[in-house]
């Protein structure tokens, strides 16, 4: 197959992957609404989440996006060092990300910072984000995410002295959650980066939040923090809307990195219950296969 | 917990029956308003300029809309609020000088809009962050655009809505603000939590 083909093939792929991405929530993401709204016991929480419901139900019947805020368009790739990538792969996402901006539609996102000019079609300057892992294997995998900016806001990042420890850590994640409140549309999901540098931590962060729900980390010792601070925020009495209730919380999940002997960096990244993601992997052969998650 | 249903031009007397966690719809015209119209309208009413719609009675929404240009008119594909705090500074003098009756929004608004609110008959309300395409199967015709120079999430939308909500009234006209009393709970349960970690 020429280069040419493989180009149109991954576009369509990934203007598919948007679709489906804006107009859905992963199915771990329903499910776990779903049990939230029976467990729920005031009236108004249940009602909240009904209404939380009944709009993915009609997002996916009638294949239109879920929430207006179609996010600013981010791609997570890894790419297998034997995948035959035979064309311009970033000028493909670009085109990508203009055509499922008029098709879809997608609300246009992409602002410049100093003149507040939109462009109109998604893309500007390092916009759309793509992130490149490299990793063994023959395919190429890209996790496409439509980052709403009412969760993007309430991120957080500190450089804790190590003194602090595990508790200062425990301390920093209850703080950015109490403070953020009702902001990002809760029922969240919160993803937390320790360790490395600050954009590692960062990246760490932003990566644990799409991870699934209910995906523990491999370490006992990490996803027994993981539980005990999901309880703990789910205490706080936010609730679903941020209108009361004790599902505040989804799911929390940690990543880390070694760290610096002077630095812990931490960092909090959020996603809202429309937490918009779609995989697509491509084979060696160029056959395309939808996923809702892809592990990063 | 009291469930109402008003048609717009909404009177004072209906939106002061109005109490926190009461759910509302709203059929009628609903005109969408971010940041940047709440400015242009304050900066035109100050020059003693008229508004390209009137608001007596009305229902504004802090919402930022994905729309579709379908031949010759517009169609509203979703529509789910956006974050109203960006609005604090400029609600009070604008419910003050439009006679808006509902604001519509989410996560809450302060203490000046809860004071407008009192003052001059209105409520503020939270529509579901997220839940575009239930606010957008509610809006049945775009009646026109104002201020499209600003952007399309930041443009006047006129929206013809049915059965729109359910609106949750989060700052009622006695004065009360439920985000604001919710925040205190939820200050204090973080201090409890952080003592015993």
């Amino acid at each position: 197959m020429p280069a040419e083909e493989h180009y149109e093939i991954v576009k369509n792929a990934v203007v598919e992957a948007l679709r489906l991405a804006v107009t859905r929530v992963p199915s771990d993401v329903e499910a776990a609404l779903k049990a939230a709204r029976d467990r729920e016991e005031s009236d108004l929480a249940r009602n909240v989440l009904d209404t939380i419901l009944q709009n993915i139900k009609i997002g996916k019947q009638q294949s239109r996006p879920i929430c207006q805020d179609t996010g600013l368009i981010g791609y997570y790739i890894l790419l297998g060092r034997n995948f035959p990538l035979n064309f311009d792969l970033r000028r493909c996402l670009i085109e990508a990300t203009r055509e499922a901006t008029q098709r879809i539609p997608l609300r246009p996102n992409a602002v410049h910072p100093f003149t507040n000019r939109n462009s109109g079609d998604n893309t500007g300057e390092h916009i759309p984000h793509i992130y490149l892992r490299l990793v063994d294997g023959d395919t190429l995998s890209i996790l496409v995410v439509p980052k709403g900016g009412g969760s993007e806001n309430m991120t957080r990042f500190a450089m804790l002295t190590p003194a602090k420890g595990i508790r200062g850590i425990k301390e920093f994640v209850l703080e950015t959650i109490a403070r953020a409140a009702g902001k990002p549309c809760p029922p969240n999901i919160v993803g937390v980066g320790v360790g490395g540098t600050a954009d590692e931590a960062m990246l760490l962060a932003k990566t644990a939040v799409l991870l699934p729900v209910g995906y523990r980390n491999p370490d006992p010792q990490i996803a027994e923090i993981e539980e005990e601070l999901l309880s703990l925020a789910n205490q706080l009495g936010i609730g679903p809307g941020g209108l009361g209730g004790s599902t505040t919380l989804l799911d929390l999940h940690i990543k880390f990195a070694h760290r610096h002997p002077a630095s812990l960096p931490v960092a909090v990244s959020y996603q809202c219950w429309a937490a918009r993601q779609h995989g697509v992997i491509i084979s060696s052969g160029y056959h395309v296969e939808y996923r809702e998650h892809i592990l990063l | 917990m009291t469930e109402y249903h008003f048609t717009t031009p909404i009177r004072e007397e209906d939106v002061r029956k109005l109490r926190i966690g009461d759910r509302v719809f709203v059929t009628g015209t609903v005109v969408t308003a971010r940041d940047q119209a709440h400015r242009r309208a304050l900066q035109l009413l100050a020059e003693g300029k008229p508004l390209p719609v009137d608001l007596q009675g009305g229902v504004i929404y802090h919402c930022g809309p994905v729309v579709r240009r379908m031949d010759d008119r517009w169609e509203v594909v979703a529509a789910g609020p956006t974050t109203s705090a960006r609005m604090e500074s400029l609600e009070y003098d604008f419910i003050a000088k439009t006679g808006v009756r509902i604001v519509v929004g989410k996560g809450g608004m302060g203490a000046k809009t809860a004071e407008a609110a009192q003052k001059f008959g209105a409520v503020y309300c939270e529509f579901i962050g997220g839940v575009g395409v239930l606010a957008a199967n509610a809006i049945k015709e775009v009646e026109r655009v104002e201020w499209l120079d600003l952007g399309i999430p930041e443009a006047l939308w006129v929206l013809r809505v049915e059965r729109f909500g359910p609106l949750i009234v989060c700052i009622d006209s006695t004065g009360r603000n439920y985000h604001q009393e919710l925040a205190e709970s939820i200050n204090k349960r973080f201090q409890e939590i952080i003592q015993k970690l």
